[in-house]
């Protein structure tokens, strides 16, 4: 036998794992990142900090829809392609809706934005929620024993037909929506604004990540899902009815998908069809980096794409600027896959993932 | 499986529109009952009323060649054994003839029904193209199991190298080697096409290579994100390119161009010689036979070794590996060949568009090719060639005059192209759903969809 094992020839990337070294690159890479950060903090202090802080408020709205990707992930072990199309239709909704409908804009009273913008919300929630769960009654639950690959597949056909929902309703270009909030400066580090309308962004998303973390760990239908996450099987010998659950799953999930599709449209004002494709990306991106099945962890790697993101466009020291930024969001997903797979906060698998 | 129990809730609950919904797996359940005759019987009456529809909807040339084929189909069996030996030859040659003479018969084919005009020679050049990128992402989904959908990175990367080495692009080399209808005093590096189409390959292979070590050792979906990441990185390189620490490697968004034509002696490809060896002509004939060699080695692959552990992986990693098979060098391996064929076919399309821009390189490239692959029938050639010419066909020109038909037939104003994509993306999702073996299916890969093979749970949770 152990001629026969001998004659196996280790590759030498095996050996390149085995020996340790893998680690200690991954942590020089978070070693340069953070004297990278450090000079430039020293030389223009002023832009680190207003970067920050925009930085987190970007991060919680990537965080609502990296919650989507990680709910649907941590029940069915499905990347749902769609979240991101769904997200964009979100935004599309909070167009139609709040300013083609109800007509808000600059000039809208007090009064009118808050009811408009509470009644817009209502709608983008129940019909991304809406919107993400048929997608999973249609696409994915037909495919439930099929091999791992093909409601994957179905994921992604899926997104391509809401791409071209979006690319129907809101046209090839950007559209670009009245400065709702207003955007008068609450504070100004170093010379630099921070708008009311950031701010508000920002708050807003905190109830919601609050309301979920109570649903998911004190009501009966989180405890459902949790029990749904862990093992279909035993869960359904238990009387939870697993397709319900997926279907709630599904709901919260797209509700989480329209919130932030209006805080978008709000924050950047201008919305896109393509949107979808590359903030789900992102948003993909920060839930992988916080543990995907992880919802602090989601919200964390949200938060720390979106500083990334911004230190990136705004920094003046070595900064790559705005043309990399996809770029590096994905090398930062590649990096996590290779040296970190399980995330910040996720367990390790046996499986790598 | 234990699907009694799932039945008997099914029905208790069953929705009304279950009805209609249930409808495909009610007929699959019938087909199932029957016995091998009456599955000979149906096989015959559906492929009839199949050659029907296409004589009567489209046009009676096609319908007429798909029925032959059929035919052959049903006599070769019945072929004497002394003979049997050349059946697998039969259809590839005629096919084969069939397209390679296309040139001289497509002018007097007329239009068809519903779909327009036959593909022009321009056309077939960009389905044989799209044919060689799909018939190399089916090594890596339908032989592998591997989901890539970054394969834009591979297709980039070979038009970018023949982008590189046969054009003006670095104008301060001047370097000829076989180049054909390229001045000697034209700056810049001009390597012949045929060199380059190998070239790109083996670049090819090494960046799947190099994409695929770290990656490979994911689970499918995470390796289907990661290979997402890549397609969208490279391109932007491809943007950025323009000044790279002040070198200018890509020319940035505006794109090589133009790139050098293949060719041979005095005739290259681009202006053509006399009448009968057009532009148009000599590219379709130059991309026949790349296709054909892809295929040639893509079903040699399939049977080697190396094509065994491909699918012993596909079906079941861990039995695979505990085997004795290597899943690292084995994945590494279908990526890699792949890739090569992405970067061959990559080369030969910038040369025949005689440009490469960063936007031709975006996702919807690689799901589109990803779409030929399923709807074709994963892991089978022929169906993944005949997914790639089809639906390149309708990108090309067939949705436009699809929708010409449609416009004209009931006073609308659509604009079909304009609904290309959702239209791609039901494809993918009606296909996986009704039929995820593909239209022409692999054996093997049939009895995997429908017996789920891979990741059956040990007992049933569809309530």
């Amino acid at each position: 036998m152990a001629t026969e094992a001998s004659r196996q020839p280790v590759s030498w990337f095996r050996g390149f794992y085995a020996a340790g070294v893998v680690p200690w690159i991954g942590r020089g890479l978070v070693l340069l990142l953070f004297v990278w950060l450090g000079v430039n903090l020293v030389k223009t202090p002023g832009d680190f900090g207003i970067l920050l802080v925009e930085g987190v408020t970007l991060g919680l709205v990537y965080g609502l829809i990296a919650l989507g990707y990680s709910l649907v992930y941590g029940i069915l072990e499905l990347i749902n392609f769609a979240h991101g199309d769904v997200f964009m239709l979100g935004s599309w909704m909070a167009l139609y809706i709040g300013v083609q409908k109800i007509g808000l804009d600059e000039n809208s009273s007090g009064v009118t934005i808050v009811w408009g913008l509470g009644l817009t919300l209502l709608c983008c929630m129940a019909f991304c929620g809406l919107l993400n769960a048929s997608i999973e009654r249609v696409a994915y639950r037909p495919l439930r024993n099929a091999p791992r690959l093909a409601p994957l597949i179905t994921a992604i056909g899926m997104s391509f037909i809401l791409q071209d929902v979006g690319l129907n309703r809101l046209g090839p270009a950007p559209v670009s929506l009245p400065n709702i909030l207003p955007t008068s400066t609450v504070f100004t580090i170093g010379g630099n604004a921070y708008g009311w309308d950031h701010l508000i962004v920002a708050l807003s998303a905190l109830p919601v990540l609050a309301v979920l973390v109570w649903l998911v760990q004190r009501t009966r239908r989180g405890r459902g899902m949790r029990a749904t996450a862990q093992d279909q099987e035993a869960a359904a010998m238990m009387g939870i009815n697993v397709n319900g659950t997926i279907w709630f799953t599904f709901l919260i999930a797209g509700a989480l998908a329209g919130v932030a599709g209006l805080l978008y449209a709000l924050y950047s004002t201008n919305i896109q069809f393509d949107q979808g494709f590359t903030l789900g990306l992102i948003a993909f991106t920060s839930a992988v980096l916080g543990g995907i099945g992880n919802l602090p962890g989601a919200v964390l790697g949200a938060i720390i794409i979106g500083l990334i993101q911004q230190f990136n466009e705004g920094l003046s020291w070595h900064a790559p600027g705005s043309d990399w930024t996809q770029s590096i969001v994905f090398a930062i997903l590649i990096l996590i896959l290779v040296f970190r797979p399980e995330g910040l906060l996720g367990e390790r698998t046996p499986e790598g993932g | 499986m234990t699907q009694d129990t799932g039945k008997v809730v099914d029905e208790i609950r069953d929705p009304w529109y279950h009805r209609w919904a249930g409808l495909p797996r009610e007929w699959r359940r019938r087909y199932g009952e029957l016995d091998d005759r009456q599955r000979f019987q149906v096989g015959i009456a559906w492929r009839s009323l199949l050659v029907i529809a296409l004589i009567v909807g489209i046009d009676w040339p096609l319908g007429v060649f798909v029925g032959v084929i059929f035919a052959i189909n049903y006599a070769l069996p019945r072929v004497p054994e002394r003979w049997s030996k050349y059946n697998r030859f039969v259809i590839p040659t005629l096919v084969a003839i069939a397209a390679l003479t296309y040139p001289l018969y497509v002018a007097n084919l007329g239009s068809m029904k519903l779909l327009g005009d036959y593909p022009a020679l321009g056309t077939m050049v960009i389905m044989g193209v799209y044919s060689m990128m799909a018939v190399g992402l089916n090594i890596v989904v339908g032989y592998a199991g591997l989901l890539d959908l970054g394969y834009v990175a591979f297709y980039a990367m070979g038009a970018y190298t023949a982008a590189w080495f046969a054009s003006v692009q670095f104008a301060h080399r001047n370097f000829h080697f076989g180049a054909v209808g390229v001045g000697t005093n034209t700056p810049g590096i001009h390597v012949s096409i045929w060199l380059l189409l190998i070239l790109a390959g083996l670049l090819t292979l090494i960046v799947g290579v190099v994409i695929g070590l770290p990656t490979l050792r994911l689970r499918g979906d995470y390796l289907a994100i990661v290979t997402l990441g890549f397609g969208e990185i490279l391109p932007q390189v491809a943007r950025n390119g323009d000044n790279l620490g002040g070198f200018n490697l890509t020319n940035g968004p505006n794109g090589i161009t133009p790139i050098d034509p293949p060719g041979f002696g005095n005739v290259n490809f681009l202006s053509g010689s006399g009448t009968f060896w057009t532009s148009e002509r000599l590219y379709f004939w130059g991309v026949f036979v790349l296709v054909a060699i892809t295929i040639f080695c893509s079903l040699r692959l399939r049977d080697s070794r190396l094509g065994r552990a491909w699918i012993a992986i596909r079906e079941d990693e861990t039995a695979a590996a505990a085997m004795g098979v290597p899943l690292m060098r084995t994945k590494t391996w279908a990526y890699a060949t792949g890739a090569f064929f992405g970067g061959v076919a990559g080369a030969y399309f910038a040369s025949f568009k005689q440009s490469t821009f960063p936007n031709d390189f975006s996702f919807n490239i690689s799901a589109f090719i990803l779409s030929m692959v399923i709807l074709g029938g994963m892991g089978n050639v022929w169906g993944v060639v005949f997914g790639a010419c089809f639906l390149a066909f309708l990108n090309q020109q067939g949705l436009a005059d699809i929708g010409h038909s449609i416009n004209n037939t009931f006073g609308t104003t659509l604009d079909v192209p304009k609904y290309q994509f959702g239209i791609y993306g039901l494809i993918i999702v009606v296909t996986m759903l009704l039929r995820p073996e593909g239209l022409i299916p692999s054996q093997r890969r049939k009895a995997e969809f429908h017996e789920g093979v891979a990741d059956t749970p040990l007992y049933d949770v569809q309530a």
